[in-house]
């Protein structure tokens, strides 16, 4: 094993000190594919099939997630459900706009995830803002703060779209396509810049492991 | 009046002396209405302090509205409460035709009185399943949402969207009923009426949900007034007021409806309310198709709404949505931008002073129970 | 009915101004310094029970704020606006919490949306909707959100949004836009 000296670690300047040791200070770590191909083949079928997604209503587009994971659209069929803990799940849904407040939950929420992890964006105001273009409290480009894996566009997207959008995610899942976890590792300074640049009491871990 | 009732918000306890703990519930958790969140101090697991902590869905929706045109603004007020977007339509609507002195044709109030009780039929619906899931039975909340997709089918037809329907406009309404509405419509009725009975039996009828749900968050007589609770959880205390019947509007007149009450203002009177009340809409629904105008205009010519001045004013509208009092005060300048727009939803004093008294001595278990007695809906509080 | 309210009122409080809206809404003016008796008034003696809402607008050109209690009666099914006029300039306003036990939610809305201080009301400086704020109260009129927008959230390339005034100018109504 590699001494923990040997990684440059995350200062965690915004914690008070007191609660600085309580986390973790480790940057995040790329997910290494497996070195056999068909395994990992066989590892993103897997991943494709079952597709646990976080129970966590960031915005309207939520009101659609209930017939989509009730009996009449019933997501279940392709292997999604609804996980009520981050660690548990490996996908989540920003459903809508993302007022800076709710940013940070999400944030908080997609850091303690498994990876590989997945996200989709919902709605054309998580794509480019929408009708909340000039408000003053909702962020515009959700994929500046956290690496987006698809979106599916509307106001608000019926549930077919949102069951077209699960397929077409799995088709990229199965196809190795979906790397967002590695681009987060790997843009993470980035990330964390405008993460920071909007929320203004940073009061959290750099990352929340 | 002599108020007894302590005003001051819940005292802060001693955390150092360990011998509590405080939780989050919320935003992230299964057991909670909508992304808000409940910050809770436990002694074992019962609750001694509780702060509310709403403002996650904040849009800055007034600021927005007075920067938009009258007819800009139209498609911008559904948006605010997420299931249940027809009252925003039509409080925002009536409240510029108030301003305006518009008369709206006879037709269009019949069509949007329907639509208004489709829309809490299918608000209740969702709420009910909600309601079984917080207490446990996941089966019903199956049944109620799929019933609600019945409802939202029948809000396609009619408007053409299934959530955001931007039917209600200022004069009128979008478009008269489609051909053979009246049918389908009927027959979602009688689907619902039947699952209706049904969660009667399975969830009403419960052992372990009366068990849970008698006694617990118990609205007393002197919090209705001071705390300015409305709808259902003011009607389940004893108080027969419903904006409907005491400053009637639209069609409400000439429907026939009682004021429905019950006595124990606990989660289960609560609950049993708003089931008497889903009865009530498909009584009042079916009254409306039978009684309803087949033909005639369904909008009032408005001016042009490019360049729609309206003459400086104020006015306060309100009807009686699924959770009370909700309410729109404009005031105009006599410009073409609104001065200013303020959307009085009854989950603002639901949900964060109500919550935070009733839930003091409660299990943890029963929060989300509790909670979701109450009916409230995040968006509408901070808009 | 709402006549013989205002006369029973003006015996004890200076009224600068009444509005009857309709038959079921009035709206009237009183002096900052006898609101809360106002209020008590109304609430104890004239069965205006039910808060509906305090809210405040900003009227800039009169370098003021109004605030608006929204009042019901239920046994006479009227509503009941009493406006207050306050200045702007370190804007602040007598806390009617003991009178409704809400109202403290609501003042603390006015003191983020506005800046308008409620001295006495319980936790008025907490964070009520937004977290962190550190520029002028957004609800004035003076803030400019489309300005605070460009500054702190970018734009997705591609996007093109136009005010509409200007797309009425050039496109649609030429002659005709402002």
């Amino acid at each position: 094993m590699t001494d923990k000296n040997d990684y440059p670690t995350l200062a965690n300047a915004d914690l008070i000190d007191a609660e600085r040791s309580l986390f973790c200070d480790a940057r995040p770590v790329p997910y290494e594919p497996y070195p056999v191909d068909f395994v990992e083949k066989f590892a993103n079928w897997v991943r494709a099939n079952s597709l646990w997604v976080l129970a966590f209503g960031t915005g309207c587009g939520a009101i659609e997630l209930n017939p989509l994971m009730t009996s009449r659209f019933d997501a279940n069929r392709y292997g999604i459900q609804m996980r009520p803990t981050p660690r548990q799940s490996c996908v989540i849904v920003v459903a809508g706009y993302s007022s800076v407040k709710t940013l940070k939950r999400i944030i908080r929420s997609y850091e303690q995830m498994q990876g590989p992890k997945f996200v989709l964006g919902l709605g054309i105001c998580s794509l480019n803002g929408g009708m909340y273009w000039d408000s003053y409290n909702t962020i515009k480009r959700i994929d500046q703060y956290i690496p987006i894996d698809l979106y599916v566009t509307g106001c608000m997207p019926r549930p077919e779209a949102l069951l077209a959008g699960f397929i077409e995610l799995k088709d990229k899942i199965k196809a190795g396509q979906c790397d967002g976890t590695n681009r987060y590792v790997k843009d993470f300074d980035w990330y964390k810049a405008n993460q920071k640049k909007v929320i203004k009491n940073w009061d959290m871990p750099d990352y929340n492991w | 009046m002599n108020l007894t009732h302590d005003f001051s918000p819940t005292p802060e306890v001693d955390l150092a002396s360990g011998k509590y703990v405080k939780i989050w519930h919320g935003p992230q958790h299964p057991g909670i209405t909508g992304n808000m969140s409940l910050e809770l101090t436990l002694c074992g697991d019962e609750i001694v302090n509780c702060k509310t902590h709403v403002g996650y869905l904040h849009r800055g929706f007034e600021k927005l509205m007075e920067r938009r045109t009258y007819i800009q603004n139209f498609p911008l007020v559904c948006r605010i409460a997420v299931p249940e977007p027809t009252f925003n339509e039509y409080l925002y609507s009536a409240g510029i035709e108030d301003l305006a002195g518009i008369e709206v044709p006879e037709l269009a109030k019949w069509l949007r009185c329907l639509n208004l009780e489709l829309m809490r039929l299918g608000s209740f619906l969702m709420w009910l399943g909600g309601a079984s899931g917080a207490f446990g039975m996941s089966t019903v909340y199956q049944w109620t949402v799929t019933h609600r997709d019945y409802i939202l089918d029948l809000f396609e037809e009619m408007t053409g969207a299934r959530i955001y329907h931007m039917y209600i406009s200022p004069g009128g309404v979008r478009a008269p009923l489609p051909d053979g509405f009246k049918d389908r419509c009927l027959m979602v009725m009688k689907k619902v009426e039947k699952l209706l009975y049904e969660v009667e039996t399975t969830v009403l009828n419960n052992a372990v949900f009366k068990k849970r749900a008698i006694g617990l968050g118990v609205i007393s007589s002197d919090m209705v007034d001071a705390y300015g609770v409305t709808g259902p959880n003011q009607r389940a205390a004893g108080y027969a007021r419903d904006t409907r019947k005491d400053s009637p509007y639209l069609v409400y007149e000439q429907l026939d409806f009682d004021v429905i009450t019950a006595t124990g203002s606990d989660a289960f009177d609560r609950t049993i309310v708003r089931y008497q009340e889903m009865h009530q809409c498909v009584s009042l629904i079916r009254q409306m198709l039978d009684r309803m105008p087949t033909d005639g205009a369904f909008h009032t010519p408005t001016p042009n709404v490019l360049h729609w001045k309206i003459p400086a004013g104020e006015t306060y509208v309100k009807a009686e949505c699924t959770r009370g009092e909700y309410g729109y005060y404009i005031e105009t300048d006599g410009s073409e931008y609104v001065r200013r727009v303020h959307i009085r939803g009854p989950s603002y004093t639901h949900a964060i002073a109500v919550m935070e008294k009733l839930v003091i001595g409660a299990n943890i278990a029963d929060v989300a129970g509790l909670m979701v007695s109450l009916h409230t809906y995040p968006p509408e509080i901070e808009r | 009915m709402i006549e013989a309210l205002k006369q029973r009122l003006s015996e004890h409080f200076q009224l600068t101004n009444l509005t009857i809206k309709n038959a079921g809404l009035a709206f009237l003016w009183v002096e900052k310094h006898e609101l809360e008796m106002l209020l008590r008034q109304l609430r104890d003696f004239e069965g205006y029970t039910h808060l509906s809402f305090i809210i405040a607008s900003d009227h800039i050109e009169k370098n003021q704020f109004k605030l608006t209690y929204m009042l019901h009666n239920y046994d006479t099914k009227h509503d009941l606006g009493v406006h207050v006029d306050i200045s702007r300039v370190n804007a602040s306003m007598h806390s009617i919490h003991p009178l409704w036990a809400q109202a403290w939610t609501y003042q603390r809305e006015l003191k983020e949306m506005y800046g308008i201080d409620f001295p006495e009301s319980p936790r008025v400086d907490e964070d009520f909707c937004l977290e962190g704020w550190d520029d002028m109260p957004p609800m004035r009129r003076d803030f400019d959100t489309v300005k605070y927008c460009e500054e702190h959230f970018d734009d997705r390339d591609g996007r093109a949004t136009e005010e509409n005034r200007q797309t009425m100018k050039v496109n649609i109504y030429p002659e005709r836009g402002e």
